[in-house]
This record gives structure tokens, sequence and C-alpha cells, in this order.
């Protein structure tokens, strides 16, 4: 197995116009890292997100996701990554089953082999019960904890979570985080953005963007003693003050 | 290969599940084809009519009686002056009025053509236009019948018929016309929404970090509704055939193909209006004003293109539905070949093509950034 950062960009822009939405940004992701992506709203996260799904093309510089260039090989990134936004991304009027199947259809799984591994999932979260419930008629906090399974479905190295827990309350938000360390556990990257601070506090290392490039990228503590700041919220509020107008 | 099934099959779930998407895909055509077949009817039955007769003798008797037992008119009234005439157009008990000279009789006994003249209520000019048809054809053939009686010279006869549906069926029209309009509805509508839903929920962007590629996505979409309008388009006909007596003396196959290419258009166009629209509101609408109305009022549908204005009749050909109820009509009730038919179908392949190809054009760059 050869072994590769899990997401390498370098120098990786993207200009709309004359805006500069991602200006040169370098950074590293280690297998199994739960990376935290943080920025203020129109910081330049989703413009850099979405290349390096395979989504948008850099204007300049590359990235390599999962060891496969992001502009030159989009559809072999998109076969190695998971991906789960904030919003809800299941089909409400399908059942849990059929949801399942359909995206394992998409990543090429077997029938036999999605509902094995459907099962498994379901039996650790505890719904084996819902299995054939539609999925509108699940609580929030169940779909999100479905949605997370689903983005592991084809057992990707590296899942793009893109503020996965926006509105929900904090303790169904502390259960999700559960779910998140068991994956990183078993090997798998995660790459999550996020507006919830405490929740920076629980990623290995975090990057802030400030105006679409990266103003600080360490781990949580060592960004907090170097802004000597009692919490990551008060590192936050320092580097994106100024930038926001309200 | 794997990918596209699973798609589709989602896609057919998603339409079995929802009542709304089943209401609108099949109890719609069933609808439509029975308000259109019963009641928007052309057909001449017991008309009344206002006459004026100035003659008063045996022969104008004659010809007022062969006009009241006819199926068509009834003699509403029997006026003294024109004003009367009127009088009954604007109380809507008469829908034609019919003057005859006093003259009538001695001109007919002297062999000569006397003159009658036949008032049409043109409020309503297609209903006028059909009843002063009728009227004189009843009255030539009355005054044929007289001519041969009264004076032994022979007289020049004309009789006219009405070929490939000679009742004056409304609903001949009406079904090639509705099955373009359902087509065209459950194609373009249902997919530009169901794409447009799946922006709106959010899905979409799932599908787009997956490995599946436009091309499944587009045609994942159309392969159902594809499927779904041709059994429409069987419904429709069958519904034509079995309880309007609609002919189909054309080839089967030929029918086949032509719903078939029709869908396709369609479907181009649902695409198209899917790439320019972020809601399912948007999509609705444009589908609404964009395609179904331009459909009704310029297919010839319900309206004859000959009756349009030049600029109209121009740019009645670039709507499909103009050459697929060409092609229907053509088909199922003259019983036409590929060899009469090639013209429009050759028009409505071209147009498919080109909306195919500018659809996929759009949709792409749309879809993915």
């Amino acid at each position: 197995m050869k072994e590769h950062p899990a997401i390498s960009a370098n120098n990786l822009t993207r200009k709309f116009g004359s805006f500069i939405a991602t200006n040169a940004i370098s950074f590293e992701v280690k297998k199994g890292e739960i990376f935290g992506f943080l920025g203020a709203n129109g910081a330049g996260k989703t413009t850099a997100m979405r290349m390096l799904c395979g989504l948008l093309a850099p204007t300049s510089g590359s990235a390599t996701v999962a060891g496969y260039d992001v502009a030159s090989y989009p559809e072999k990134v998109k076969q190695h990554i998971g991906y789960m936004s904030q919003k809800f991304s299941l089909y409400e009027d399908l059942t849990v089953k059929e949801n399942f199947l359909f995206y394992g259809g998409v990543y090429g799984l077997r029938r036999k082999e999605i509902l094995l591994r459907l099962n498994d999932m379901l039996k650790r979260l505890d719904l084996v019960h819902a299995l054939n419930t539609r999925v509108g008629e699940l609580p929030l906090g169940w779909k999100q904890k479905l949605s997370f399974s689903l983005a592991m479905l084809h057992q990707p190295e590296i899942i793009f979570l893109d503020e996965p827990t926006g509105g929900v309350d904090p303790i169904t938000r502390r259960k999700f985080w559960d779910l998140i360390y068991e994956a990183a556990h078993q090997g798998v990257t995660i790459f999550v953005t996020t507006h919830y601070m405490d929740e920076a506090e629980y990623c290995d290392r975090v990057s802030i963007m400030v105006n679409g490039v990266i103003e600080a990228l360490d781990s949580p503590e060592n960004l907090r003693s170097k802004y000597q700041a009692e919490t990551m919220d008060a590192v936050f509020q320092e580097l994106a003050r100024g930038t926001i107008t309200l | 290969m794997r990918q596209f099934l699973a798609f589709v099959k989602k896609e057919f779930r998603h339409i079995f599940r929802d009542r709304r998407t089943l209401l609108i895909l099949f109890g719609m055509p069933v609808a439509q084809v029975m308000i259109f077949g019963f009641a928007l009817n052309n057909e001449v039955e017991n008309a009344g009519v206002a006459i004026f007769d100035m003659s008063m003798d045996y022969e104008s008797t004659l010809l007022i009686n062969h006009i009241d037992v006819s199926s068509y008119f009834f003699v509403d009234r029997t006026c003294r002056n024109i004003e009367c005439i009127e009088d009954a157009f604007r109380t809507n008990t008469a829908r034609l009025g019919i003057v005859i000279p006093a003259d009538f009789g001695s001109k007919l006994w002297r062999g000569e053509n006397p003159a009658i003249k036949i008032i049409g209520d043109a409020s309503d000019p297609n209903q006028a236009q059909v009843l002063t048809t009728y009227a004189k054809a009843i009255i030539q053939s009355h005054l044929a019948e007289r001519a041969s009686v009264t004076i032994e010279l022979p007289i020049l006869r004309s009789t006219s018929r009405m070929v490939f549906n000679p009742e004056l069926k409304a609903v001949y029209m009406f079904v090639p016309g509705i099955m373009g309009f359902i087509l065209l509805l459950v194609s373009a509508m249902m997919t530009s929404l169901t794409i447009a839903r799946e922006k709106e929920l959010g899905t979409m962007e799932l599908l787009l970090v997956s490995p599946l590629r436009s091309a499944h996505i587009i045609f994942g979409k159309v392969a159902p509704y594809w499927l779904l309008s041709f059994v429409n388009a069987i419904i429709i006909v069958l519904l034509g055939i079995v309880v309007f007596d609609t002919p189909m003396n054309g080839s089967v196959v030929l029918l086949t193909m032509s719903c078939l290419l029709f869908s396709l258009t369609a479907l181009a166009l649902g695409i198209f209006i899917s790439a320019r629209s972020s809601s399912q509101m948007t999509a609705m609408l444009i589908s609404m004003m964009g395609l179904l109305l331009p459909t009704i009022l310029l297919s010839g549908f319900i309206f004859p293109i000959e009756n349009m204005p030049v600029v109209l009749q121009v740019v009645s050909n670039v709507i499909p539905a103009k050459w697929f109820i060409i092609l229907i009509k053509g088909l199922m009730i003259k019983g036409s070949g590929i060899n009469m038919l090639w013209k429009p179908f050759a028009i409505l392949l071209f147009i498919t093509v080109l909306l195919s190809i500018a659809a996929i054009r759009n949709v792409k760059p749309r879809l993915e950034s």
C-alpha cells in the first residue's frame, strides 16, 4: 500500500471573474486525521471543498485527494470520498433500505453487500427497526446518523462533512461526534466544516480561513496558546474579526 | 450499467410512491380525453333556425318542413321581418336565420334558381360556418329534388361527402391533440420538476459528488418518464378507439414510433427547462407558460393553423406538437403511410435532435457548477 497524504493542496486557487474565492491555499491532511476547516461565511471554505470533491476545477495550483489529482481524475476522487452536507440529503419518500440500495448502486456495490453493510451499521446505531421506515418519518437526529452512515457505505478513505450538525441540539451533536471518532479510529480521514467552536475542539487539527487564505493551521491546543485564548471561539473571533461586516 | 439501473429504480420508486405524481400521470390523461371528447363538440345537432318566409306558398312550406325534420335543425320561429331573426340570435334560441324570397315558388316552377339568404350568428364564427354549410346542403338537395319534379330539364346535381370523418366528429380531432398535450405535459413538466426537486432538496449535491456521470443522471431521469409517457399514449389511443370510436387506420408500428419520438422531444424540452430553473416553482411556471400554452394555442390542436395570421403560422412551425398532431391524424384517421408522412416525421426528428443537443449542452455545466 503506497503512502500518500489523504488530502494535499498546493497553492490551490479559484477565481470567479476578478474575485479570488480561494487564494493559493496549501495544506496536508494525514490519513485518519480529523481535520476541521473553519472560516466565516464567504471566507472561501465551500469553494475549496468543492474543488477537493472534484466538483469545481481549480484556476491554478493543484490538489490530490486519496492520491488522485482532483483536476485530472475527478471521477477517481469521487469514487474514494464520501460526502455529507448540512442539507439533509436522503430521499424522504424512500425507506432507509431503498435509500441505501440506491446510493450503494451508484457506487457500484452489489445488493447483497449493501444489505450486509447496512444491517451492520443499523445494528451499531441501534436503528435496525427503522430499516423499512420512510426516511421522512424519522426524527432529525436519526436522519443525521443515517446520512453519515450513507456517506460511509462505500467505505471511502475520506469523508467530507459540510456543516453536518447544523440545526441540531447539543446532545445529538455530541452523539454525532462519537460516530465521527469511531470512523476516524477505523482509519477514515475526516474533513469537516463547522460553525460550532466546541466542535472545533474535537478536531485533531484546525485551519481557519479568512478572505480566501488560510490564516492559521494547527491543533486546537497550539492555536489557543499561540493566540493566548481560552477557547477556540476566542481564537476564531481574533482571526475573523474585521472581516465580517455586520 | 449497475449505477444507471440503480438510478432508474430509484426514479420509479419516487413516481409510484407519490400519489400526486401518479394522479397527474394517469388520472389526467383519462380525464382530459373524457372532457375534450364529450364537452368540446362541434357537431351540429338540433340547432334552432329562425325563418322569414316572404312567399308563404306550397313550395316554401315544403322547404321549411324539410329543414325542420332534419336531425340538424328545428324551426325555432317563423318571422315576419329581419329584426325578428336578430332577436332570435340575441336570445340564443336560434343559431341560424333563413330568408325565403317572395318569388320562391314561382321561380322554382319557371325552372330558375331562387335565391335564398342564409344568415349565420357569427358571434361564434366556427359554429356559424358549420351551420351555414349544413343548411346549404339541405336546401340544395331539396331544390334539386323539387326541380326534378317541377320541370323535366336535366339539372346539374352536386352532392358533397365528408371523407375520413363523415359525421364530423370532433373527437377525431381531439384525440391526436390530447395525445400531444399529455405527452408534453408528462414528459417535459415531470422531468423538469424532478430535476428541480433534487436541486431544491439538496440531493443533487450528493449525486454530483458520487461517481455518477451527468449522462447517468440525465438519462436516468428521462428513461422512466419515457416509458410512462408511452404507456400514456397507449391509454389515450385505446380510450379514443373504445369510447369514441376513433378509427385506427394506419400502421401501429409507425404510431408507436411517432409517440416515442415525440416523448423524446418533450423530454429534451424538460431537461432544457430544468437546466434553467433551480426550484420546482420556476420549472412549473416555465413549462406552463413556455410550453403548454403555445402548444394548446399554436399546434392546431384547437384552433386551425390555416386561420391564423401569417406570422403565427410561421411560428407554429417550431411547435413540435404541430408535427406530431399531423402525424397522428394522418396515421389514425386517414391511414396514411410513411410515404405520405415522412415529412412531418423528418421535421419532428430534426427538432428533437436539435433540442437534445441543446439540452445536454445546457444542463451539463449547470449540473456541475
